[in-house]
């Protein structure tokens, strides 16, 4: 009945959603009253490792071999798979990522498990089920989900789940699956990491502008403030479609969903469309010079006034702020 | 070139989202369906990689006859013949069976369908299949070629891209930018109507996840308006609702 949390990595570092996920697996396994085995594929540090029991990780398995160096979905779904049976876990958990979406499926069909993906809390207990929340339509609601299968996975959003440092140790040891070649038939051409910029869907804030900014070469601003906020740049669909802006600074219903601590609105009127992808924010700020734009609805604060007035006032703001604060 | 498009049909994005029977129920009342804007994505790939004859589109659907509508306009945009699996679509699970079942004899070399649908936002739909089939799969590609007997990939990942090469048969699900949305002209709705629409029996499967209930989101409190020329008022409100 034990835990196993599945821990991304990236440059043999593990993401904060990994940590995010081990501090959940070790509340879900408090919650069933066993512990956790975090499970890594691939180079990581040795100090990374160990650190995963700060997170609340009793063991760590670690597997590390050349042809298992990048990430192949159907090789670390067998893996995770193994780890489960081996571990004897009746919950995975696993990042609701880009790369955890292409995983959690393939372990859950192996396993037998019902899987629950896009989590924000902890699953409430009641004997052999666990109920999980989740989001749904979007992020215009959320959907209690049922796992009624012995076996159960869990795919957590990003940002949605507090780290929580225990400050406890894990025994580190070395994994060896067996990998089936038929697994590996992917072949990896190319990474390609902005190493600049904050990734969007991990980021704690957000800086978002809308057509209201009136073209691309206005995004100057946009992307100052973002640089002293240390935040993500996104956008409205309008500005993805007109192609002032890559589709993957999109952030909505048909983008990319996110929930950030601080949403920056600049210039966005607040369709319902952009609203369920952004609606999960903790802190939402709009700066619009219309007042009845639908975003100030949903709004924490708000500026109604020119963003070409106003966001170099608060980018000055912030800097003045940052520097004595 | 063979393909199959996997169809959902999912609340128009400018609905309002309600719930009825103790929030246990989708309020179904006034909302209209539309096929979900990714698996739009995917038929218009699709119809790309098989023009000027060079292949087929078969596309399925999971649901029960009122979604008829919706699959006929996707033999309006290009579809050659459409399979209709004749069950309420359980969840990601249940749908992957029957898509699976039905393909599995059938010599897809692609399988495409939305990276995620935008009602239950699972995005598991493409990548059980490609489980279920014993073939590689990418759940959010951003763009798709085809190089001989293989699809190179350029996926989407935290902060960046990935570029690889998956052997075909495979699985792919389509973000935004892989294809341009093509819509139904006018030969094509006639011709709709002619075309093939095939109503099958689902497989069984095993029930191993249930929604019980729904929740909406808290209503937001009143917002908080600063003077457009007191942005350090801002920053200091920020700084005590410890955000920055």
């Amino acid at each position: 009945m034990s835990v196993l949390v599945y821990t991304e990595s990236a440059s043999g570092k593990f993401k904060k959603s990994a940590h995010e996920a081990v501090s959940y697996a070790r509340a879900v396994a408090e919650q069933l009253g066993t512990d956790v085995t975090a499970l890594s594929i691939g180079d990581v540090d040795a100090s990374e490792l160990q650190a995963l029991g700060n997170y609340g990780a009793s063991n760590v398995w670690s597997v590390s071999a050349d042809r298992l160096k990048n990430f192949i979905n159907q090789a670390y779904a067998s893996i995770i798979a193994q780890a489960a049976d081996q571990s004897g876990a009746s919950v995975i958990i696993i990042s609701n990522t880009f790369s955890g979406r292409g995983l959690a499926p393939r372990v859950a069909a192996k396993l037998g498990a019902g899987l629950a993906d896009g989590a924000v809390d902890l699953p409430e207990v009641t004997g052999n089920v666990l109920t999980v929340k989740k989001t749904a339509f979007s992020g215009k609601a959320f959907a209690y989900t049922e796992l009624v299968s012995p076996k159960k996975v869990i795919a957590l959003n990003p940002n949605a789940f507090e780290l929580r440092e225990t400050g406890g140790d894990a025994q580190v040891e070395a994994f060896n699956p067996i990998v089936d070649d038929r697994d590996l038939t992917t072949v990896i051409k190319e990474i390609v990491h902005a190493v600049d910029k904050v990734p969007l869907p991990e980021a704690e804030i957000v800086v978002s502008a809308g057509r209201g900014l009136k073209g691309p070469e206005n995004w100057g601003m946009i992307e100052e403030l973002a640089d002293v906020l240390g935040a993500a740049t996104a956008c409205s669909k309008p500005v993805s479609d007109a192609g002032w802006r890559p589709h993957a600074e999109h952030v909505g219903q048909t983008g990319i969903a996110i929930s950030p601590n601080l949403y920056i609105a600049i210039g966005i009127s607040g369709a319902i469309q952009h609203l369920a992808g952004v609606s999960a924010s903790k802190t939402i700020v709009v700066i619009n010079k219309d007042p009845e734009a639908p975003f100030f609805k949903v709004a924490d604060y708000g500026i109604v006034g020119d963003a070409f007035d106003v966001v170099p006032r608060l980018t000055a703001a912030i800097r003045a702020y940052k520097g004595n604060p | 070139m063979k393909i199959l498009v996997c169809i959902s049909q999912v609340p128009d994005t400018t609905s309002k989202i309600t719930f009825t029977d103790n929030n246990t129920q989708l309020n179904t009342t006034g909302l209209q369906y539309i096929i979900n804007p990714y698996d739009e994505i995917a038929l218009s790939k699709a119809l790309e990689l098989t023009e000027n004859g060079n292949g087929s589109v078969t596309v399925i659907h999971v649901g029960e006859s009122p979604a008829d509508a919706t699959i006929r306009k996707a033999l309006a945009t290009g579809a050659d013949e459409a399979v209709r699996v004749n069950a309420a679509p359980r969840d990601a699970w249940f749908v992957a069976n029957q898509v699976a079942g039905y393909a599995k004899d059938q010599g897809f070399d692609l399988i495409l369908a939305g990276r995620e649908s935008i009602d239950y936002n699972g995005s598991q739909v493409t990548t059980f299949v490609g489980e279920l089939l014993g073939i590689p799969s990418v759940n959010a590609a951003k763009k798709v070629t085809l190089e001989g007997t293989a699809a190179v990939v350029e996926r989407e990942i935290e902060g960046g891209k990935e570029v690889l090469s998956i052997p075909l048969p495979a699985a792919i699900g389509t973000s935004e930018g892989v294809a341009e949305p093509r819509i139904p002209n006018m030969r094509g709705i006639m011709s709709a109507r002619t075309k093939p629409l095939t109503v099958i029996d689902p497989v069984d499967v095993p029930v191993l996840t249930r929604v019980i209930r729904y929740e909406s989101p808290a209503p937001k409190g009143a917002v908080t308006l600063v003077d457009a020329g007191e942005t350090e008022k801002l920053v200091d409100l920020l700084h005590k609702a410890r955000v920055i």
